[in-house]
């Protein structure tokens, strides 16, 4: 999945640069300000640089989306998720999320077939925000069991995930 | 801040604000309660001078000799062509005053619009858009929130009226029962001061506590007005969209003598036009997005989505597309494109979502 730069529901307004209010807005916080709620990738988790997590359970993978994903995307509305018995493919589009100001494409972290998809998703989206590595999206059938080590490990997607912030 | 931020037309703008709520948290905020925007991106021209009147009857295309002081409405700016420069809020300050509230996207151009345009007359236009920081209260809470920070009796100011007062102790401040939600709901109009807005933001939203006020972002807003269909320059209006396509000569008077787009206009409203704004529910799954095609059964395109989103409030996945007026017909069931895949949706009467009668 990518977690798109600007909302594209807001997008091509034009452009005007206006530097010092840019600035002042800084100063115009709220006061419910929190500390930044502290992002879970757990230890067991491969992860892929589109924010995808697998979990390798024998020679079958289990996917969804990270807690940093979730957290980028906002609320989540929508999910397409394809037919059991699909083939997908490492780093190939598998399906789609929407929030309500974006969408993004799933992308496969290892090849294999589709053995099963997390049909609860249709009706209630909003589990991907509330419990992420709960609210799995596919099951697949592994074609290549070692193709998962390609991954980055939680302290590696940890580290990518801050350098975004 | 506790805010995410994105480039809307060149402001570091709040898109939503996750810790206290997410767009639909916001959304509904808004509908049920109160909700508090930053919206000081938006542009402000001041037309004064004896031949002010004149000036805004010649760039705007509805009827300001219809004002009277503290009144306001929606109008827009035209080219000759009949299409939009910017869809506008009039504000009759006083005979010899006029103040237009102005989108953000466009203020440089709208200015230079204006003062390529209003050189004959005796008036002054002046974009004092740095001078004001907006901040917009909306919902049906929000007279009661307001209450408390100012000396005005809001409730004599009715829907598209404003007037002067005190703001959190901040003397003649322009306060109008306006806003971009469908929802009741004002704006304030204050100076653009670092240390006085932060502190204002600040106040409204402490005095919005008991009403369980949070602050919305940019996506809130966008939802809110797709709700009440509310047109958003760039999408719904354009300077390639004339104003009976996007259906919004309900606010243009064409019996007025004389304006920038007239003719054009006249000429159109004979002829009839090509495509027409309509309001789309969608059957199936999916969500129709911002230029998304609609296409017929045989898949060749037909139109284009304008705005799509869910509608938080309504529960429901809506849209605006351009669509050939014999396909425009209540209850006509069209074909939106997704990723491919042609996905149904009806035309639906709108606004989608109109506010209860009090």
């Amino acid at each position: 999945m990518v977690v798109p730069h600007i909302s594209p529901v807001l997008g091509d307004v034009g452009k005007v640069q206006i530097a010092h209010v840019c600035q002042r807005r800084a100063d115009v916080g709220h006061p419910h300000k929190k500390e930044e709620r502290k992002m879970n990738y757990p230890s067991e988790l491969k992860y892929t640089k589109d924010d995808e997590w697998l979990k390798v359970e024998g020679d079958t993978g289990v996917v969804g989306i990270t807690d940093f994903a979730q957290n980028a995307l906002g609320d989540i509305v929508f999910v397409e998720l394809p037919k059991v018995g699909t083939e997908v493919t490492a780093g190939k589009a598998f399906g789609t999320v929407e929030s309500v100001k974006a969408v993004s494409e799933l992308f496969a972290p290892t090849t294999g077939t589709v053995t099963a998809v997390n049909e609860e998703l249709a009706n209630a989206p909003e589990k991907v925000n509330q419990d992420p590595y709960g609210a799995w999206m596919i099951r697949i059938k592994l074609k290549d069991k070692a193709e998962a080590g390609k991954l980055m490990s939680s302290a590696d997607y940890e580290k990518y995930a801050s350098e975004r912030g | 801040m506790g805010a995410k931020m994105v480039d809307f037309g060149g402001w570091d703008m709040p898109v939503e604000y996750p810790a206290t709520g997410g767009v639909l948290a916001e959304h509904m905020a808004v509908r049920t309660g109160v909700g508090i925007f930053d919206v000081s991106h938006m542009g402000d021209i001041s037309f004064t001078g004896p031949q002010a009147l004149d000036a805004v009857q010649h760039i705007s295309m509805n009827d300001a000799s219809r004002l009277v002081p503290g009144q306001a409405h929606y109008s827009a700016m035209l080219y000759p062509e009949g299409t939009f420069v910017d869809d506008i809020i009039v504000h009759k300050v006083a005979d010899d005053y006029y103040y237009f509230v102005i989108n953000a996207g466009t203020r440089e151009k709208d200015a230079g619009w204006v003062e390529q345009n209003v050189g004959g007359f005796r008036c002054k236009a002046e974009n004092v858009s740095d001078d004001y920081t907006q901040i917009a209260i909306q919902g049906p809470k929000g007279q009661a929130l307001l209450q408390k920070l100012t000396d005005v009796d809001l409730s004599q100011i009715k829907n598209y009226w404003f007037t002067f007062g005190t703001v959190c102790g901040l003397k003649d401040r322009m306060i109008a029962r306006t806003g971009y939600t469908g929802e009741d709901g004002f704006e304030i109009y204050i100076p653009a001061d670092p240390a006085i807005s932060a502190r204002v933001w600040h106040e409204v939203l402490q005095a919005g506590k008991e009403f369980g006020a949070i602050p919305c972002g940019l996506g809130a807003r966008n939802t809110l007005r797709l709700e009440a269909k509310m047109a958003l320059y760039g999408h719904e209006i354009s300077e390639k969209i004339n104003v009976f396509e996007a259906s919004l000569d309900r606010w243009c008077k064409l019996e007025k003598l004389e304006f920038i787009g007239k003719p054009a206009l006249e000429k159109i409203k004979a002829q009839g036009v090509t495509r027409t704004l309509v309001g789309l529910e969608m059957i199936e799954r999916g969500i129709a997005r911002d230029g998304y095609a609609i296409v017929d059964d045989a898949g060749s395109q037909i139109g284009y989505v304008t705005s799509g989103s869910v509608a938080p409030f309504l529960k429901k996945n809506i849209a605006l597309a351009y669509v050939p007026p014999a396909k425009s017909e209540i209850g006509s069931v069209l074909n939106v494109e997704i990723r491919g895949q042609k996905v149904k949706a009806k035309v639906v009467p709108t606004p989608f979502y109109k506010r209860p009668k009090k």
